[in-house]
């Protein structure tokens, strides 16, 4: 029999409902390598004992029957997903001491459904990266090595705990959330799949706030089945959220199993002639295109004018919703409080504030009040809203004769730890293909597609109509179906 | 429209109000947490309320009706679609570190109210909007010596925010503005208007002008919580602005806040302190969409305003539009009024209600609604008066025993002996006694001096304690007389 580590959730259910082994012995195997692989730093809270306690749960259920759809699971949370009685940091020093009252609706959702917490995971400060190098509580380290290069690599952020979780066998599954592209970006750097939803699909609330327009849960696990297995947990109306969809749950698992005969993919063919994306992708990109016209689809040339202006646009939306939704972050009520005996309020929210946030974080704070002072708002923030509209019936057009499209995750493999751009623009251009349909609120999924000649992962993504995650994840499917024969474990795992 | 004397000329009065009005509802505009007034601090707060970590606010729809309804009330503009905003700025008392307000486009608009000025005459007061926000905590300084303490009870209660334009002249314009929107927030249901307890709050901008010239550069007057005090502030504020600017100095456009004890205003902040509050739609809250069958709903289920009550008065129950204004202008006078006409005369009910027993309420600093004299005692009381059991004068005494004890008129009539004498043997008996007593007079009147006549009376009613049937002394003692 395989390691229990490498099992996929399907195969793991399959496992337990035969009693080929016990939910205690699949989470132990899991918080073993998450022992061995500490070094790695994906989580910020271990819950090891709860997770027990929680598989022993499990165990009962099967013995009487009652197992649930994630029944004895062994996942890994984002650190941004409030857990009752754990602490959730979202990577800021703001928050390195608050513990929730309460509990997310999505982390809820799929304990509901059995699934087993093993810790909460590291990530970019507030979900502000694309390297998880911006977090309080250090650096992750990605499983994965260049072949003859022993540098450490990213994981890939902001759900950078999350991916390395994944990719390194410490959790089969890791919650992770996207606001323009946290969930398929480290999904590519780690060759796991990440997929996030339609904005509405998952309730926000009690997920800790970066751009609400743009926040929405995703998952990030070692095959589209699975990636179909937990968001059918993850979704769901909540009327405490009152931006989440009041639509039923789709059944999506048979959608990795269909066949996309027929199916019309469309590729921005203008975006492939950018100079400035790296060849090895654009051979990626040309591979999967065959894949799917192997399968029965077909490819259907299409244009997103305005997507080239998307960078800029979320480069003025997200921290601007930013700035308003971290002003909580004062230290009166909750989490970091500095203070010095005699001094005013204001001085007090200087201090706190300056402590509490990391440089990307400040960064991020000070364009957003740029960009709605009174003075800057229509030649920023109000022509940014405009821009995403025209950016949004882009893909409205195309997707009138295309079911999905496709277009890679990343511009490039991961990088390394000690490369990290000076300039954070550079830093922000990882997320060029990735924030287009953010801005339009789509389905996405990042799927591995193949490996670069240096033997890092690269992951093609499929982007869908709004609310069409199946056909999303039947497409992804596709590619994964193509590219079975590629090994995308990482070396030593 | 009343004039500012100044050493120069006069001036004129240019005054706009902001009354913020606390919706009458049992939950926050954005949680479920109770509105309950006077709780122990931080009893009635949510996890939304408090601002914690990921929670989102979800709109209490009793509230966007509230404010429908009260928009109809206004003949406002009901916007099909509003949209909440982010003011933002730091204060320990605004725990999300933005308030949520409608800034771009506000759920009414376009609205007016009528009000009787000092002649008699009626003046319109446009109202330019209103819209629906939160309201911050209470911070507390007096609690300790070295920190200040917040109470987040009020942190999230849904306010309206009523912004008139510019259209106020007087100070008493002012006060009558803010009277006349309280009855009909208090017809509506949807404000108890109660200022003491902050439910309402007033901010009043002020400037002046000579009669004719553009607008003058203004000043806001902060968080006045009483009519009586609105009209002081625009007083003292107009008048030193006429004097600076009679001394050839400008007005600073800046917000000041009113001292009730000093009766004077001082500077708050000015133009340029002014905060940056950066609005931009909430993206956690979706517009707010109203449909029309909804306003029609609404429209359909609205109570009488206080105008066509007032008309009905006129018209039903014969008052003078004085009377009617007077009374319909606190909701709970009307539903008094209307009460006490269930059982007595409407017009002798409105006579004793503004009259004398306003006066009483006045002297004692009593709210209608605890005095002692229910409407029922009141209107059966005048009901005594009009089929004769007491006359007017003794009335009073009745009328000032019921508000003390609160005993009935008949059980007061009863202990203090004042029902009116109206048996004619007793009467008879006392026109005998005071003829004899006073036989001069009696040869007298008999000779011709009628006038003697009322003399008579006035024995005969200082005989029997003021309780005779007075009409049926003239009747008897006529009788007696011309025999």
């Amino acid at each position: 029999m395989k390691e229990l580590i490498k099992l996929n959730i399907s195969d793991a259910l399959a496992g337990l409902n035969n009693k080929d082994f016990t939910a205690s012995e699949l989470n132990n195997a899991h918080i073993d390598q998450a022992i061995k692989y500490k070094h790695l730093n994906v989580f910020i809270t271990e819950t090891f004992d709860r997770a027990v306690a929680q598989a022993k749960i499990a165990d009962e259920n099967y013995l009487k029957g009652q197992a649930r759809s994630l029944e004895g699971i062994p996942v890994s949370v984002k650190d941004l997903f409030c857990t009752k009685g754990v602490r959730s940091t979202s990577a800021s020093k703001a928050l390195y001491n608050f513990i929730p009252t309460y509990e997310s609706k999505v982390s809820a959702n799929i304990a509901e459904q059995g699934a087993v917490m093993l810790g909460k995971v590291n990530m970019d400060e507030f979900a502000m990266g694309s390297s998880n190098l911006t977090s309080y509580f250090g650096k992750v380290i990605s499983p994965w090595k260049a072949l003859n290069d022993p540098k450490e690599l990213v994981p890939g952020g902001s759900s950078g705990g999350s991916s390395a979780a994944v990719s390194a066998y410490i959790a089969m599954a890791a919650l992770g959330s996207d606001t323009g592209g946290s969930v398929r970006q480290p999904a590519a750097y780690t060759g796991t799949v990440g997929i996030k939803p339609t904005y509405g699909r998952c309730s926000r609330w009690g997920m800790i706030a970066f751009a609400s327009s743009l926040d929405q849960a995703g998952v990030l696990t070692r095959t589209t089945e699975d990636a179909a297995l937990m968001l059918e947990a993850m979704m769901g109306w909540d009327e405490r959220d009152s931006t989440s969809l009041n639509l039923p749950v789709p059944e999506l698992r048979s959608a990795t199993k269909g066949s996309v005969k027929g199916m019309k993919v469309g590729v921005p063919t203008e975006l492939m002639r950018n100079a400035n994306i790296d060849p090895e992708i654009i051979k990626m990109w040309q591979n999967s295109i065959e894949i799917m016209k192997a399968e029965g689809a077909e490819i259907i040339n299409i244009e997103l004018p305005h997507s080239k202006h998307a960078l800029a646009t979320y480069y003025v939306i997200a921290p601007a919703e930013a700035s308003s939704n971290l002003a909580r972050y004062d230290g009166i009520r909750y989490g970091n409080r500095e203070e010095v005996e005699g001094m005013n309020i204001d001085e007090m929210y200087e201090l706190n504030r300056s402590a509490s946030f990391g440089d990307e974080v400040k960064r991020r704070i000070m364009i957003g009040t740029y960009v709605l002072s009174s003075a800057f708002m229509d030649a920023y923030y109000l022509k940014a809203q405009k821009m995403r509209r025209l950016i949004s019936n882009d893909f409205k057009m195309a997707f009138e004769n295309v079911d999905v499209i496709m277009l890679p995750s990343a511009p490039t493999a991961a990088f390394g730890i000690d490369d990290k751009p000076s300039n954070p623009v550079t830093m922000y251009l990882n997320d060029i293909f990735t924030i287009p349909p953010s801005l339009a609120g789509l389905p996405c999924i990042s799927v591995p597609a193949a490996l670069s000649s240096n033997g890092l992962p690269l992951g093609m993504q499929i982007v869908g109509r709004t609310l069409d995650e199946y056909n999303t994840l039947k497409a992804a499917a596709a590619i994964e179906r193509g590219c079975k024969n590629i090994n995308f474990v990482p070396r030593g795992f | 429209m009343a004039i500012i004397k100044g050493n120069t000329g006069d001036w004129e009065y240019v005054i706009g109000l902001e009354v913020h009005a606390q919706i009458s509802s049992k939950s926050k505009l954005f949680s479920g947490s109770s509105t309950k007034f006077g709780s122990n601090p931080n009893s009635q707060v949510s996890l939304v309320d408090a601002a914690m970590p990921g929670m989102l606010p979800s709109l209490n729809e009793y509230c966007v009706r509230q404010a429908i309804k009260t928009g109809l009330g206004l003949n406002a503009k009901i916007n099909h679609v509003s949209i909440f905003d982010r003011k933002n700025y730091f204060y320990p008392d605004l725990p999300q570190g933005y308030q949520i307000s409608q800034f771009y486009y506000p759920i009414v608009e376009e609205g007016s109210i009528v009000i009787r000025l000092q002649n008699g005459n009626h003046k319109t007061i446009r109202i330019n909007r209103l819209h629906l926000e939160q309201d911050a905590g209470k911070s507390m300084h007096d609690q300790s010596p070295t920190a200040s303490f917040i109470d987040l009870n009020r942190s999230g209660i849904a306010l309206m925010e009523i912004v008139t334009e510019p259209d106020i002249r007087s100070p008493y314009e002012a006060g009558e503005y803010v009277r006349k929107l309280r009855s009909i927030l208090r017809a509506v249901g949807s404000c108890d208007g109660d200022m003491e307890k902050g439910s309402m709050r007033c901010d009043a901008n002020v400037s002046v002008r000579r009669a004719g010239e553009p607008l003058g550069t203004r000043c806001e007057i902060k968080n006045i919580n009483s009519i009586r005090n609105i009209i002081r502030a625009i007083e003292f504020e107009a008048m030193r602005q006429v004097e600076l600017l009679e001394s050839g100095n400008t007005v600073r456009q800046e917000t000041r806040l009113y001292n009730a004890d000093t009766g004077e205003t001082k500077t708050m902040r000015l133009k340029e302190e002014a905060h940056d509050y950066r609005y931009f739609p909430d993206p956690d809250l979706l517009p707010v969409e109203v449909a029309q069958e909804l306003i029609e709903e609404l429209a359909a289920s609205m109570p009488e305003l206080p105008d066509a009550k007032i008309s009905r008065y006129i018209k039903d129950f014969k008052l003078t539009e004085y009377d009617a204004e007077v009374i319909v202008s606190e909701e709970e006078t009307a539903q008094y009024f209307e009460e006490a006409c269930k059982v007595g005369p409407a017009k002798l009910v409105a006579n004793w209600l503004t009259s004398e027993l306003f006066g009483l309420l006045n002297k004692n600093s009593i709210n209608i609604k605890d005095c002692k004299i229910t409407p029922k005692m009141l209107g059966g009381m005048v009901k005594l008066i009009e089929d004769g059991t007491i006359s007017g004068k003794i009335a009073k005494v009745v009328f000032e025993s019921m508000f003390e004890t609160g005993h009935l008129p008949a059980q007061i009539i009863e202990e203090k002996g004042l029902q009116q004498v109206s048996d004619s043997g007793a009467l008879i008996k006392a026109i005998e006694e005071v003829m004899l007593e006073n036989d001069d007079s009696v040869v007298a009147y008999r000779s011709g001096k009628d006038k003697l006549f009322g003399f008579f009376v006035g024995q005969i009613m200082k005989k029997t304690g003021g309780k005779a049937n007075p009409n049926l002394v003239n009747e008897l003692l006529k009788e007696k007389l011309n025999n």
